[in-house]
């Protein structure tokens, strides 16, 4: 038998396959169509302060090999997500979720983080610094190294379960954006969130997405996610969740090789809706064709 | 919603660009007209969704047009080819609440869906007054088989070159009847029309540039007077009353 355990910052995850933030909702949906039970764990849309509608439609465009959304982050609001959302979980859900958390300033963050990090179905919260698709937030705190520090700072302060930062690849040196939420105390990072793209319809000659540009994900990006996941394992000590553009068990396993020891699954989830049950399934004969006894020894072997 | 592989019977052209295909497989996840399914094409990303024409116990029938890559794909697709498709999604249209004289107005391709609810009426013994609206002449397809369905069909072409001249709503003020409920896919502005000229409550399908379908996205998400809805999961279908345009 293979081993396909893991552990991030204490939480054991049966396997380290985990729907990325905004591709499994709340999780009581994919729970219709399979026991969610058998994931390592997931991450939760995207969570902010106030109840957001999000962006104006067009949102979706086809890419070669993957798509751009813009959706902005579409949500409930903090309130909602812990009086319905996480109750709702809970009835198909039994290990601990990644809540992902939002934000347009400092003191929103903050708030959000303190209040979900006292809810009991949280294992880890995933502080998205990185959001492509709304202005004057998100990704403006992800790509300058001192914006992401005082994030990373600022959360800590309030909260008394592992903090990830989620990061943005649209930056000139991913590696340094993540060792100053290192050095501000994250116990771990995710990357990456969607690379900012463009589509144009050539029949109306104007952007496809409503909003002009938006986050461009799917298996088109993986060899980007790879490699930045790669060279931030070099940079820092503390756990890297990976992701982008993973849709096999190969995928899982490459990643865990540049450094992951968490992986995410995105864009995959949302062309098949048993995409994260299939990586699982396949996860062990995977493994054993590549002659590997135990994930948790191949994390980082490719440095 | 199930996912399967499905066999296609047939694809043939019906009308101008228009095509019909009709695919075997698992239909237990239909569960209402108005449905759509999303099927998986090589070399394309996302899944293209296609609204339910007609299904059996083993067959779905879907019409479409070629208006970009995904459909002139299937165009050019043969039987015996084998696709995968998420089948049942949306939420479909209440038959329930047509009453004795229900109004189904179809524009374009947003005509086939109207025939399986046409059939699923008539199978109830319902009799359904049918306004198709379409450019020209040649775009004009299954007049005959909402005919064969014992309907009264209205049938209004853009340019005049068939049946009535004008728009699906001039059909349904010169045949001057009176109808318990209406039903309705097409284009926006058709939409609108029918919503603006209409003297019943009804039932309006949307269509929308879709991520996955099923309600994980969020890329096709409106607003209601009853809240966010996703078009894919909690529509295609909105009541009158709910629509915000």
């Amino acid at each position: 038998m293979v081993k396909t355990k893991v552990t991030l910052s204490g939480l054991e995850l049966d396997n380290p396959i985990i729907p990325a933030s905004g591709t499994f909702g709340f999780g009581y949906e994919f729970a219709e169509l399979y026991d969610i039970n058998m994931l390592g764990s997931f991450s939760f849309k995207g969570t902010t302060k106030e109840p957001r509608f999000g962006n104006p439609l067009p949102r979706i465009a086809e890419c070669p090999a993957g798509m751009i959304n813009s959706v902005g982050l579409q949500n409930p609001g903090i309130d909602r997500v812990i009086d319905t959302e996480l109750p709702k979980l809970a009835k198909c859900f039994d290990k601990k979720v990644i809540a992902n958390i939002g934000g347009f300033s400092l003191d929103e963050y903050v708030y959000c983080c303190e209040r979900i990090d006292k809810e009991e179905q949280v294992g880890i919260i995933e502080v998205n610094i990185s959001c492509p698709n709304v202005h004057n937030g998100g990704m403006a705190f992800g790509t300058n190294a001192k914006a992401a520090e005082e994030v990373t700072a600022a959360v800590k302060k309030v909260t008394t379960k592992p903090v990830y930062i989620k990061l943005s690849p649209n930056v000139t040196d991913i590696t340094e954006i993540a060792k100053a939420c290192e050095a501000a105390g994250a116990d771990g990072i995710s990357l990456i969130n969607t690379l900012l793209g463009m589509r144009i319809n050539l029949k109306t000659k104007k952007p496809i997405i409503a909003n002009k540009m938006g986050g461009f994900s799917g298996s088109a990006i993986f060899p980007v996610a790879v490699r930045m996941v790669y060279q931030v394992y070099e940079a820092v000590k503390i756990p890297i969740i990976g992701m982008g553009g993973v849709s096999t068990a190969e995928n899982v396993i490459e990643m865990m090789l540049a450094g992951a020891t968490g992986v995410q699954v995105g864009a995959a989830n949302l062309v098949n809706p048993f995409a994260c049950k299939d990586i699982i399934e396949s996860l062990p004969a995977a493994m054993e064709k590549y002659g590997i006894k135990s994930l948790n020894d191949i994390i980082g072997g490719a440095h | 919603m199930t996912q399967g592989l499905y066999t296609i019977k047939e694809n043939y052209k019906t009308a101008k660009d228009v095509y019909k295909m009709i695919l075997e497989g698992d239909t237990s996840a239909i569960t209402a007209p108005g449905q759509f399914i999303n099927i998986k094409l090589d070399g394309l990303f996302l899944r293209r969704p296609i609204s339910i024409c007609d299904w059996t116990e083993d067959t779905i029938t879907i019409i479409y047009k070629v208006v970009g890559e995904g459909t002139e794909k299937m165009a050019s697709m043969t039987s015996g080819g084998v696709l995968d498709v998420l089948v049942g999604l949306g939420n479909g249209f209440d038959v329930a609440k047509s009453g004795d004289a229900p109004l189904l107005i179809g524009g374009g391709v947003g005509t086939p869906p109207m025939y399986g609810l046409a059939k699923k009426l008539a199978e109830k013994g319902i009799k359904s007054l049918v306004v198709l609206g379409f450019a020209s002449k040649d775009d004009v397809f299954y007049e005959e088989e909402f005919k064969a369905l014992g309907c009264d069909v209205m049938t209004a072409t853009v340019d005049g070159s068939y049946g009535i001249k004008g728009f699906v709503t001039d059909a349904i003020k010169q045949s001057g009847k009176e109808y318990s409920y209406f039903y309705t896919c097409g284009p926006l502005p058709m939409l609108k029309a029918v919503y603006d000229g209409t003297n019943t409550s009804g039932e309006l399908s949307f269509e929308e540039r879709m991520g996955c379908g099923f309600g994980a996205c969020m890329g096709c998400s409106c607003k209601t007077k009853y809240g966010n809805k996703r078009i894919c999961k909690d529509g295609p279908v909105l009541v009158k009353e709910e629509i915000i345009w």
